[in-house]
């Protein structure tokens, strides 16, 4: 574990990717202590401060730092705020899709006949039209809520993962050293759990990565639309979408910082990512 | 001495696996593919305690889907593959583990994601030849056995040479202390100076072991050197077995005497050094000659060739050819 860590950390630009990922956890985490403003209080909102530049100082008497939006919320709490439930979200529907499709993807794999054809002609119908469709649907048929919305981006985000894992576990299985495996003989379990799943996971990794950040902004366009978190509880695709419309009148900020939060925590997921999947892979290890 | 592998009958045919689409496009009369493969047609033969039976042919002709029948990997189409009495496998799954496999490429043949420690130790400790707390010394002393430092039990394949890593191969298959090992052209991916040194390591754990195996090969010297009995395939069937020392000084199937001829010999003194490649290539398995399978490439071949085939049949000196005319 000890050298797993050093080897990570030899990597600068990783190593800085996570210090921003864990910083940006920490601040979500620790909102309610720095932010100014309780952002899901509307008693403490005052329409007056609403849509202020950064730096303006409101009714309250403190400066707000990055400006205010369209309900006078205090930007820099609705960030803060936000950034927690966007992880929460994306990590949340990553976990529950990678586990959901890698066991889909190498059950078929590893069953073959009508199973691996009733699993992946799913999947492929799935992939065939566009996930926000499901979602779409999902959400107004089991209403708004955060559990709800985690099934529908798992619903919606499944499919990747169980082609990753079918392709992977399909070529890994053909391979001779799972053949040795079983010409030993070693049960099916082991076999799967200790030889294909390790080797069906690091590209699993990769795809988790960029599904996180996937499901981030696909959650952005559920709330966007209406059908995601209620008003209340204002992600960052929230914030960006509140703040769109008034992008051509000047007041930017409204929609950049948060966009720029959003960014920022995506580049960081993902080249934490790929840093992973370079060290899992011991071929590339010097 | 007894007879300890006792083959009767193996057959392995490979059905295409025809998709939806390849179905109704055959349905409608589309050239598809729909029959089977006849890799394996019929073979029967007999391993004795302590003994090497070397099995040679062309590429295609079957041997390494003999030898996969034979290690337990894949289950045979008909026929009957049993160890002193007790079948290899059942309902598709092997079931002993008296035989143990070395493969052709050990660089697919090991797992890139385990230390060869735990490549070598899982076999023994998931049939509890040996406890978890044992391994380290375990895989130590087989490292030692095979030549490699015990040292290096915690790296990963892909930081060893290819005979290295056949040497790993050959430590994971007998360390679950087999009383068989196919041996599946275990050389033929190595360089010539690497392959003289995996023979010879074959050949004292063999000795040391008393081990009785299958060696396949493509190459006939190598056989040669390793085995006490020969089998040469063609087309899915054995055309020829017996003692090697026979076999080699006085083949009597045509395929045989061809195969031997083809082999480029250092001679310096004969003014001709050229060598008689067998005319023709192996014909499709999927539609196999009529009557002896050799007949299109055979200088012997007669009308009986090509309307019955050949039996294989006891000839003196312990060999059985198939071969009308031998």
């Amino acid at each position: 574990m000890r050298a797993f860590w050093r080897e990570y950390a030899e990597n600068r630009v990783a190593l800085a990717a996570l210090a921003v990922v864990l910083a940006i956890v920490c601040a979500a985490l620790a909102a309610p202590l720095l932010a100014p403003q309780d952002p899901y209080d509307l008693a403490s909102l005052d329409l007056m401060d609403a849509r202020r530049p950064p730096g303006f100082v409101g009714s309250s008497g403190y400066a707000h730092l990055l400006g205010t939006d369209a309900q006078g919320r205090d930007l820099l709490s609705a960030i803060l705020y936000g950034l927690g439930i966007s992880l929460q979200m994306g990590l949340a529907a990553g976990t529950v899709a990678l586990t959901v499709g890698a066991v889909l993807g190498i059950l078929a794999a590893q069953a073959g006949g009508w199973v691996e054809t009733a699993i992946m002609r799913v999947v492929d119908l799935q992939l065939s039209f566009p996930a926000i469709l499901l979602a779409l649907v999902l959400v107004a048929v089991l209403g708004q809520g955060k559990t709800q919305l985690v099934i529908a981006l798992v619903a919606a985000q499944y499919a990747y993962f169980a082609r990753t894992a079918y392709g992977a576990a399909s070529a890994e299985r053909r391979k001779d050293y799972v053949e040795a495996a079983a010409a030993t003989p070693l049960s099916t379990a082991h076999i799967v759990f200790r030889h294909v799943l390790p080797n069906v996971l690091p590209p699993l990794i990769v795809v988790g990565t960029v599904q996180v950040a996937n499901a981030i902004s696909l959650e952005a366009t559920l709330s966007f639309l209406g059908l995601g978190l209620p008003p209340t509880e204002p992600s960052l695709g929230m914030l960006i979408a509140n703040g769109f419309q008034y992008m051509m009148s000047g007041r930017t900020w409204i929609s950049v910082y948060p966009g720029i939060a959003l960014i920022v925590l995506i580049v960081a997921i993902n080249l934490v990512g790929d840093q992973l999947r370079d060290q899992t892979n011991p071929r590339l290890r010097r | 001495m007894s007879d300890i592998v006792q083959a009767s009958a193996l057959t392995r045919r490979f059905d295409p696996r025809l998709s939806l689409g390849d179905r109704i496009a055959a349905a409608f009369g589309a050239r598809v593919e729909t029959r089977p493969v006849r890799a394996v047609t019929d073979v029967s033969f007999a391993i004795r305690q302590g003994e090497t039976l070397g099995l040679v042919g062309e590429s295609g002709c079957g041997k390494s889907t003999l030898g996969r029948m034979v290690a337990g990997i894949l289950p045979p189409s008909a026929g009957d593959l049993r160890i002193d009495g007790e079948p290899v496998m059942r309902h598709g799954r092997k079931t002993t583990t008296r035989i143990q496999t070395v493969f052709q490429d050990p660089f697919a043949s090991l797992n890139p994601r385990r230390r060869i420690g735990a490549t070598i130790s899982e076999g023994p400790i998931a049939h509890r030849l040996i406890r978890r707390a044992e391994a380290p010394a375990f895989v130590a002393d087989w490292l030692a056995r095979v030549g490699l430092d015990p040292a290096v039990a915690t790296r990963f394949p892909h930081q060893f040479s290819g005979g290295q890593r056949q040497r790993v191969a050959i430590a994971r298959a007998l360390a679950m202390r087999p009383d068989i090992l196919v041996c599946d052209e275990p050389v033929a991916s190595l360089d010539v100076s690497i392959q003289a040194q995996i023979l010879n390591l074959f050949l004292d754990l063999r000795e040391a072991l008393g081990l009785t195996c299958l060696f396949i090969s493509h190459d006939l010297s190598v056989v040669r050197h390793v085995s006490h009995r020969v089998a040469i395939m063609y087309l899915g069937r054995i055309v020829e077995i017996g003692p090697a020392a026979q076999v080699y000084a006085a083949p009597r199937h045509p395929y045989t005497q061809g195969l031997l001829d083809s082999v480029p010999k250092l001679r310096l003194d004969a003014e001709d050094v050229s060598f008689q490649p067998i005319a023709g290539e192996l014909p499709s398995p999927l539609s196999p000659p009529s009557g002896c399978a050799f007949h299109p490439r055979c200088p012997r071949a007669t009308d009986l060739c090509r309307a019955q085939r050949p039996e294989l049949a006891p000839h003196p000196g312990e060999v059985a050819v198939a071969c009308h005319h031998a």
